[in-house]
């Protein structure tokens, strides 16, 4: 499964959604993932991916790690595996 | 129903080891934050707390009480010998059968935890001390204290979380407003500034890696701190038969559950609990002067509480004082509503509002009067204390000054 899939599947199931639900348009807002959903989908993403995301709930928006959209992380996620190796 | 008063007061935290050195360090704007120092505090990504330091437990204890105090009954100790010394109450017999501890506490024995799941998850070590339960439970500290004064009136521990030690003291309010026992010790302990209970907290992401900014544009989470702190509630008539100083009189209380969320505050349950303590002390919105605010430093507890305070107080928001001295202790989780009470006492004993510090920009969604950097002189008859909690639950008291 490719990176972009394999974020989707964990944001779905954090929506509660099937994964055919969520485009990489999506917004967190859209799927209804709420604050604690989004700490949990960080958690599962560094989990998965093995990686450090720079996340602090106090300023989401903050920081080079962009949440506006699915796809935006799934972007953030792929740069960070990327300079892991 | 009793009037009741504060006769003593003790406590130790990153500020000061005792009550004068605390006081001192709030009206001067000290930060008591500084790099964590224990075992393991470079596998941590947060690393910065409100450590008590330069405190020697053996000058303190004997080697037979270590074995059985955890740090937070170490610091509700020490704390309740400063308090019980300032009141100069004597527990005759009498007393001591009606006279009790209620303390709050939300962690319990985590150092006494941490250090013996390491030992033997890690160590793989299969036999651990025999004092391990004695010392993590979170009775531990109430009962210590208790022992040590012969208290044997009704005495327990109060854990909900960020405001167990004003539910604590609440409860301690109404056992000698209705006239159970004349004095009780109250306040709170806690210490989970270890490798273990940071590391918890760290999963959360609402902790801050450089400050406590409550109330800034600037704010980025909460830092931890650790200490105790205790006082004295004794009937007032009691209080003045004896001639005790008098620091502050304890005049409401409210308590209420959000019930809404496991984590995010409510600005509705807040304004509820703060409004039920105006009632409780049959106060009018413009009696108060000064609210110690829960001040978290977090960017959801700290709009949603202004925008409580200012549903409450309408056009008086705008006039009272709320600071967060978290700013410069860390939160103290269930220790802290103790430690924050000594800010209350200062303002309508002394005159002396505490700052909020590291206050870098306004936040229009905190356009309260938070005394920004540095401390105010000011003539303030009532205060409050705030305390809202994860799990949504609330308590917020009322202090008058002294007669």
């Amino acid at each position: 499964m490719s990176i972009p899939d394999r974020v989707i599947a964990i944001i779905a199931e954090q929506a509660m959604l099937e994964p055919g639900d969520v485009t990489l348009d999506s917004t967190l807002e859209d799927l209804g993932v709420d604050s604690l959903g989004l700490v949990e989908s960080i958690f599962a993403i560094e989990e998965t991916f093995d990686i450090s995301v720079p996340f602090n709930a106090n300023e989401p928006s903050a920081g080079d790690f962009d949440i506006s959209t699915v796809g935006a992380i799934a972007q953030g996620v792929q740069r960070l595996v990327a300079e892991q190796s | 129903m009793k009037r009741v008063v504060i006769t003593g007061a003790g406590t130790i935290n990153s500020l000061g080891q005792d009550v004068p050195s605390t006081l001192e360090a709030m009206r001067e704007g000290r930060c008591g934050i500084s790099d964590l120092e224990f075992r393991d505090v470079e596998r941590l990504s947060i690393r910065i707390g409100g450590q008590v330091k330069g405190y020697d437990p053996e000058a303190a204890f004997t080697r037979q009480e270590l074995a059985l105090y955890d740090r937070f009954t170490q610091f509700a100790v020490i704390a309740a010998r400063q308090a019980v010394a300032q009141s100069g109450i004597e527990f005759s017999e009498e007393l001591s059968l009606r006279a009790g501890i209620v303390l709050g506490n939300s962690g319990g024995g985590m150092t006494t935890l941490d250090e013996n799941y390491r030992s033997v998850y890690e160590d793989g070590k299969n036999r651990v001390h025999p004092f391990v339960v004695p010392k993590l439970m979170n009775n531990a500290a109430a009962s210590h204290v208790s022992m040590a004064w012969g208290l044997r009136g009704p005495s327990f521990t109060v854990s909900t979380a960020c405001a167990s030690s004003n539910h604590a003291m609440a409860q301690a309010f109404q056992i000698v407003q209705c006239g159970q026992s004349p004095v009780m010790v109250t306040g709170g302990s806690e210490s989970m500034l270890c490798f273990g209970g940071v590391k918890a907290w760290e999963g959360l992401r609402v902790m801050s890696k450089d400050a406590c900014r409550p109330f800034s544009a600037t704010r980025n989470g909460m830092v931890q701190g650790e200490g105790a702190g205790i006082f004295v509630f004794e009937e007032y008539e009691h209080a003045r038969a004896r001639g005790a100083v008098m620091l502050a009189e304890v005049i409401g209380y409210s308590m209420s559950s959000d019930a809404s969320d496991i984590v995010m505050p409510s600005k509705q349950g807040a304004a509820r609990t703060i409004s039920g303590a105006l009632r409780d002390a049959r106060l009018a919105p413009e009696d108060v002067g000064y609210i110690n605010a829960h001040g978290t430093g977090t960017a959801a507890n700290d709009k949603t509480e202004c925008a409580a305070v200012a549903d409450v107080f309408g056009r008086h928001a705008d006039k009272l004082m709320m600071s967060s001295t978290k700013s410069m202790h860390g939160h103290l989780i269930g220790g802290t509503g103790a430690v924050e009470l000594l800010a209350c006492i200062m303002a309508v004993r002394d005159g002396v509002i505490a700052p909020t510090i590291n206050f870098e920009e306004p936040d229009p969604e905190c356009a309260l009067d938070v005394v920004p950097n540095e401390a105010r002189e000011a003539h303030v008859d009532v205060a409050l204390s705030n305390a809202f909690a994860f799990g949504g639950l609330n308590a917020v008291l009322a202090l008058r000054r002294a007669e």
